[in-house]
């Protein structure tokens, strides 16, 4: 996976809160191998009810601003796939699900924490005429519509998406002390392996 | 003396292989179960021609594409790839499976603990939000995603920044026809789904340690609705005559030691909790979801909320959710008629959820279709040994094979579009149950009294001079 620090796109608002992984990728998609793509299954059924929704309104979108509780649910990484390969590279909102954002870094697309105020002023600025999102991961800055305002991202995951690093890169180096615990956690609590 | 310590502060302690500079911990990883939807991470792995860490540590199990009926029988192709990719790579890499046709073969949630895999003090990962379910024994479970089933396949650990702790406290005694699932619907509508975000939830209180395991599991499974990636309860006697029989759990001298060692898994007196919440369980009533999204959930005497009477944000939710269910505001929950029911999940499939919604339907009819799905095969079993299969079918229900069936459709039983389905699961996401599917969520024995009664309705007064 490829790393990026900083990024322009073209910005879209969805301003629905708690938008959970049964939206954005509805279940019956899920047995689709990724090497066919899963862009076309992104929020696939409120698009088909909706002629006017908001992401068909916006084509070429890749960073999207969001309400509270973005990808609550399920731990589907299959819904990090769906907007990853309808091409977005990050995800604004007050709040995530925990289990989508780590999901998100460990493909390559930011989860991006900022106040409510802000979110909503910017899901404004989106309503009336579409806008360049500028994202600066070194600095942890986002401009929009003229504002620019700081982000909240755990150290870590700015990291990992910035050298482009999924977990087993960073675990790599670990073996010995795995294998040393493996070893330690067996004497001293046997019980812990299961009984065949 | 060392400061006072959570349950979750033990846990992780005894877990922790290291911790970076970034506060980041390596956590070894006890027990690791796979299902149908991980095959993205084993092709991950094969990608990177990366081998198992422990396959001894990791087991398999068909669930969520399972077929409840004609099991025998030809299925759609995209369901028999699921499941045929899912024992090729448990073949392929020597994993211990439960397989389609395998008498112990149910919901990954439902067979973990049954089968004794699930033990108090172990770290349990499983690519699957309801994870949490586990905790129940006093384990640090947790769900995750794709990528880190495949991390946790190639080195048995997991990579995880600690949680902050919360603490829900339910003081008291739970009314009649209350249960467990009362208490999970009534704290996230109170504190949202949003309300344990970042945080591992620990229960407990007197109305905690009254509940079997089984009601422990409802709770302890559903926190991840609130928003909790983690939920535990430390265990005690009801833990450990629950696992002493079961097939993978220690035996002999093991036994002795792992009873000694989890005796241990206590919050301490003194430790603080980074939010601590205490509830009433006497002021607790039988709850339902009247929305599509677990927090917008009334007891069931309530009336549907009006959206002006809300803040913004829940505002505009509650009226869009109002519209998809096709519900008005100011409409009593009570008396909304059902289309069907669904008795079912890891939420509340197990052999207690299956007696207390037969305690509703003895010698009575359903006035709606409905299908009942148990946790696993074993349970169904044993609920046939009960005679509760034929209270369901004489009352009218489907009885049918175990596996996550219509809580996620992804096995073909679907909610039709524009239905409304009283049903025992975890979601009622818009979808959910199918393509405008109308869920309402409930314990097992309102599925019942909603069975009953072809309407949403209060089972209470259907249990009085029966058990539960």
């Amino acid at each position: 996976m490829s790393g990026w620090s900083t990024y322009k796109g073209r910005a879209v608002a969805l301003p629905l809160e708690n938008v959970d992984t049964d939206q954005l990728i509805p279940a019956r998609f899920m047995s689709a191998p990724r090497s066919e793509g899963y862009g076309g299954f992104l929020l696939h059924d409120l698009r088909e009810d909706d002629a006017a929704f908001p992401l068909d309104r916006v084509p070429g979108a890749t960073v999207l601003v969001a309400g509270r509780n973005f990808g609550c649910g399920s731990s589907r990484e299959a819904a990090v796939y769906a907007l990853v390969d309808a091409g977005f590279r990050a995800v604004i909102a007050p709040s995530f699900g925990d289990i989508f954002a780590s999901n998100a870094v460990n493909n390559g697309l930011l989860p991006a924490a900022l106040p409510a105020e802000v979110v909503t002023q910017w899901t404004q600025a989106l309503g009336s005429a579409p806008q360049e999102a500028h994202i600066d991961l070194d600095a942890g800055r986002i401009t929009i519509a003229g504002k620019t305002h700081p982000f909240t991202l755990d150290a870590t995951w700015r990291l990992k998406l910035i050298n482009g690093w999924d977990d087993i890169d960073l675990t790599a180096s670990q073996s010995a002390a795995i294998d040393a615990f493996a070893a330690d956690r067996r004497d001293s609590y046997p019980w812990a392996w299961p009984t065949t | 003396m060392s400061a006072p310590r959570t349950l979750l502060d033990k846990l992780w302690q005894t877990h922790e292989v290291s911790r970076g500079d970034d506060g980041v911990s390596l956590l070894w990883v006890d027990r690791h179960l796979v299902h149908e939807g991980s095959h993205h991470a084993f092709a991950k792995l094969a990608a990177r021609k990366m081998p198992l860490y422990a396959p001894e540590l990791t087991f398999a199990v068909v669930d969520h594409y399972a077929p409840t009926r004609g099991r025998d029988d030809a299925f759609a192709p995209q369901i028999a790839r699921m499941i045929e990719t899912l024992e090729a790579n448990a073949q392929q890499h020597g994993l211990e499976i439960f397989g389609l046709h395998d008498p112990r073969q149910g919901i990954v949630h439902v067979v973990g603990p049954e089968q004794g895999l699930t033990l108090p003090g172990l770290l349990i990962n499983c690519g699957d939000s309801h994870t949490s379910t586990h905790g129940a024994f006093g384990a640090l479970a947790f769900g995750i995603g794709a990528t880190e089933v495949a991390h946790v396949l190639a080195t048995q650990t997991i990579r995880q920044r600690k949680p902050r702790a919360m603490r829900i406290t339910v003081e008291g005694t739970l009314g009649p026809g209350v249960s467990a699932k009362d208490i999970a619907l009534g704290w996230i509508a109170r504190l949202g789904t949003d309300g344990a975000q970042g945080h591992a939830l620990e229960y407990a209180g007197s109305a905690v340690r009254a509940l079997s395991m089984e009601g422990r599991m409802t709770l302890c499974n559903l926190s991840i609705e609130g928003g909790a990636r983690f939920g535990m309860i430390a265990p005690d006697e009801t833990t450990f005559a629950y696992l002493e029989p079961r097939a993978h759990a220690p035996k002999g001298s093991r036994w002795t030691q792992a009873v000694a060692d989890w005796s241990l898994l206590q919050t301490d007196a003194e430790a603080k909790f980074d939010r601590d919440i205490r509830l009433d369980a006497a002021e607790i009533a039988p709850t339902v979801t009247w929305g599509t999204s677990p927090e917008q959930a009334l007891p069931i005497t309530g009336t549907v909320p009006d959206p002006a009477s809300l803040p913004q944000g829940k505002a505009d939710q509650a009226r869009a959710a109002l519209d998809y269910m096709g519900l008005r505001a100011g409409q009593p929950l009570e008396g909304t008629p059902v289309d069907q029911v669904f008795l079912g999940s890891c939420t509340n499939a197990r052999i207690e959820d299956l007696r207390a919604a037969a305690a509703v339907l003895s010698g009575r009819r359903a006035k709606v279709p409905g299908i009942v799905s148990p946790g696993s095969m074993l349970v169904k079993q044993q609920a046939e040994q009960e005679g509760l299969d034929r209270i369901f079918i004489d009352a009218g229900l489907e009885w049918v094979a175990s596996g996550c069936s219509m809580c996620v459709g992804m096995n073909g039983d679907l909610v039709a579009p524009g239905k409304r389905c009283a049903s025992s699961t975890n979601r009622n996401f818009r979808g959910r149950q199918g393509k405008g599917a109308r869920t309402h969520l409930m314990s097992p024995v309102m599925v019942a009294a909603a069975a009953v009664t072809g309407t949403l309705a209060d089972a209470r007064p259907l249990l009085e001079g029966r058990a539960p």
